[in-house]
């Protein structure tokens, strides 16, 4: 995944981001939010993309729809969707892709929403930018769009507001519109943040059936680990710009291999297993993208950063395979990441009483 | 352990709805709507529910930031419901809030002393080594840097900062501590800093806790005892492990069953409830059981009759007509009847 040449990368998965850099330029210095980022992802998977704020997963999301085309930001690396390179591609041709063959979900769809049109009018024009119809067939499709999301009496709710609509239908007309075009690739941002849980649990079923009927590949990028073991098929785990570990739900959640992984996991209290006396955060806070340490980004936060000799301090590690396709940005080898998981953070998270 | 700090009854906060020029009320908000519990001394009592339930209502009535419509506060065996602000300073010291947004609950051109430093001031107290020994005693004690004193808020992190609003409340050693979505504003890795801190907190001052959160995780981890809101309503209350291992409450078993878990071997196999639809509005909340018209298992009766909260098993309060995990009818019907 990170060792092969771009020439031979191109095309062979349906979404291929390649090295993608996406710094900001400011005042106080370069901000690199996204900084050598690869994965892939085919046609019909789910991929969920974990980070604390700041990891640079919405970054990322928005530089897969070309939306920092126009900004300050310095864009390098390769995005190969379905064959097209986006990132050199012109700013009109990613435009038409837009919508038609990526779509996204935004994390607030009150403030996504134009206010000062209904939800019909907004889907119709969504269709009608990809698709030379009337506006009556449009709108035709619109209903059949939010019908099919499970808004009630979607031929009466298509001329509403947004504000008319509650939280949970809000997000539900985002991904009509999302949908509307029967796009191959959906991007969902923080689709569920800002719901309550009973009506999150409804979108994220809603979701998971859509994803099956339309075929898409589906990104969700999240902070709530519970989220991705609900829908993700694979787990990409970000930290200040860069992915250090990937790997099937199973993996991250039953193997998992690097520190931040087992800090996040450790972090969590979890519903599921008998309550522990304490839980077992992360020193210290996430890094200024400014200011990335040197070496591994995470040393100064690493509990295991010792047994490193000093690697850590100075060395970036890279992301290799550990087994079958599970990938870790790491200094400890395989043998001692195993042995710390088994004896030393497995027995603490599943401690009973 | 039993005896209760502060006790509510029939706590009532109605927010008119007026409408024309004349200010006329043409309806009314019934944020909280007739709640009754106890917090005991050196306990945490968690209040969750969803959006619109009334926990923050609630939080902002104990500790008198509104004024409740109907109802009683007792607080330590003195009647604070309608207290004048003048007589309620004193009482300040003893009765804290920590904020949920730690960005706007901080004055930005005050520096991290003067705004740790603003209790002694306010309440005129005299500290053994001056108000600066004081304050950086407090900022070691939440686990910040003493030598910070003259920074400003825009320079520590969203952690720091709930770290600091903590440390303001802690000022005066107060007895009680409302705490309204202390960690939901914070990523996950200092969610979990910050939970261990309350509750070291708790160990060393013999604070008592009400903890306002919508994420059940985090309630089970820090509650002694566990009230469910919904629609301005306890529907629910008990001890956080008969609260979660044996729900009673319809609504406490969706609002469980509801909560993503993070165990991929178990998650095609998972019994789930699902709720139809959304909460409806406080402002017209249905009649009699305020849950009917989601509840799956809702009946005539429901739609009728108010269910009143009960204790059904030993301090296990629920208010429902078909309650679940219910023991058998004839084992606490004395108690029930007391209660009721």
């Amino acid at each position: 995944m990170t060792v092969n040449a771009p020439s031979e990368r191109a095309g062979r998965h349906f979404l291929d981001v390649n090295d993608l850099k996406i710094h900001f330029p400011t005042d106080d210095g370069v901000v690199k939010s996204v900084d050598g980022l690869s994965f892939s992802l085919e046609r019909g998977r789910t991929l969920g993309i974990v980070g604390e704020s700041g990891s640079g997963k919405s970054v990322t999301s928005l530089g897969i729809l070309g939306l920092h085309q126009g900004s300050r930001a310095r864009i390098s690396g390769e995005i190969w969707l379905d064959g097209e390179e986006l990132v050199s591609a012109g700013a009109n041709h990613v435009r038409m892709l837009r919508g038609k063959k990526m779509a996204m979900i935004f994390q607030d769809p009150l403030s996504s929403m134009h206010p000062y049109y209904t939800v019909g009018d907004q889907i119709v024009e969504a269709y009608r930018v990809h698709n030379k119809v009337t506006r009556q067939v449009a709108r035709k499709h619109a209903i059949d769009m939010l019908d099919r999301v499970g808004i009630p009496q979607a031929d009466r709710r298509v001329d509403s507001y947004p504000h008319e609509f509650s939280g949970g239908m809000r997000q539900r007309a985002m991904i009509a519109m999302a949908l509307v075009n029967n796009p191959d690739l959906l991007i969902a941002d923080e689709p569920t943040t800002a719901l309550d849980v009973t009506v999150q649990a409804q979108i994220l079923d809603l979701m998971r059936d859509l994803q099956r009927d339309f075929d898409a590949a589906l990104i969700i990028i999240t902070h709530d680990l519970g989220v991705v073991a609900e829908l993700a098929d694979d787990i990409l785990v970000m930290y200040g710009g860069k992915g250090i570990e990937y790997g099937t739900a199973e993996d991250i959640f039953e193997r998992p291999e690097h520190p931040y992984t087992w800090g996040l996991l450790g972090s969590m209290p979890r519903l599921d297993r008998e309550r522990t006396e304490r839980l077992l955060p992360i020193k210290g806070s996430p890094p200024s993208l400014i200011n990335v340490p040197p070496g591994c980004a995470f040393h100064p936060r690493c509990a295991f950063e010792p047994r490193t000799g000093g690697k850590a301090k100075t060395e970036i590690p890279e992301l290799l395979e550990a087994e079958g396709g599970h990938l870790v940005r790491c200094h400890l080898s395989r043998e001692e990441r195993r042995a710390i998981w088994e004896t030393e953070i497995k027995p603490n998270l599943e401690a009973t009483l | 352990m039993s005896e209760a700090l502060l006790s509510v009854d029939g706590l009532q906060k109605h927010f008119p709805v007026t409408k024309g020029l004349l200010k006329r009320q043409v309806g009314a908000v019934k944020a909280v709507d007739g709640i009754s519990f106890d917090v005991r001394k050196g306990e945490t009592l968690g209040l969750v529910g969803e959006s619109g339930c009334g926990k923050t209502t609630t939080g902002r009535l104990i500790t008198r930031l509104t004024e409740p419509t109907a109802g009683k506060i007792v607080f330590e065996g003195r009647d604070i419901t309608h207290m004048s602000q003048g007589r309620l300073r004193p009482l300040r010291r003893d009765v804290q809030m920590i904020f949920q947004d730690p960005y706007s609950s901080l004055n930005p051109r005050h520096t991290v002393g003067a705004i740790v430093g603003a209790p002694f001031r306010i309440q005129g107290v005299k500290t053994e080594h001056g108000v600066k020994r004081a304050v950086q005693d407090i900022l070691a004690l939440v686990g910040l840097n003493p030598e910070h004193y003259n920074r400003y808020p825009h320079e520590f992190s969203g952690g720091q900062r709930q770290r600091i609003g903590i440390a303001r409340t802690l000022a005066l050693k107060p007895k009680l501590i409302v705490a309204d979505e202390p960690v939901s504003a914070l990523d996950v890795s200092i969610q979990a800093q910050v939970v261990n801190l309350l509750e070291d907190l708790q160990n060393e001052l013999d604070l008592t806790y009400v903890v306002i959160a919508h994420d059940l995780s985090v309630v089970r981890h820090i509650s002694d005892r566990v009230a469910v809101m919904y629609l301005g309503k306890i529907v629910e209350l008990a001890d956080r492990k008969n609260l979660y291992s044996s729900p009673m409450h319809p609504y406490t078993n969706a609002l469980l069953s509801a909560v993503p878990v993070p165990d991929v071997r178990r998650r095609t196999e998972r019994e789930r409830i699902r709720l139809q639809g959304d909460v409806p509005s406080p402002l017209n909340p249905p009649p009699a059981c305020r849950f009917h018209t989601r509840c799956w298992k809702a009946q005539e009766v429901c739609k009728q009759v108010e269910p009143p909260l009960v204790e059904l098993a030993a301090g296990h309060q629920v208010a429902c007509h078909f309650p679940e995990n219910a023991p058998a009818k004839g084992d606490a019907p004395a108690e029930a009847a007391a209660t009721a």
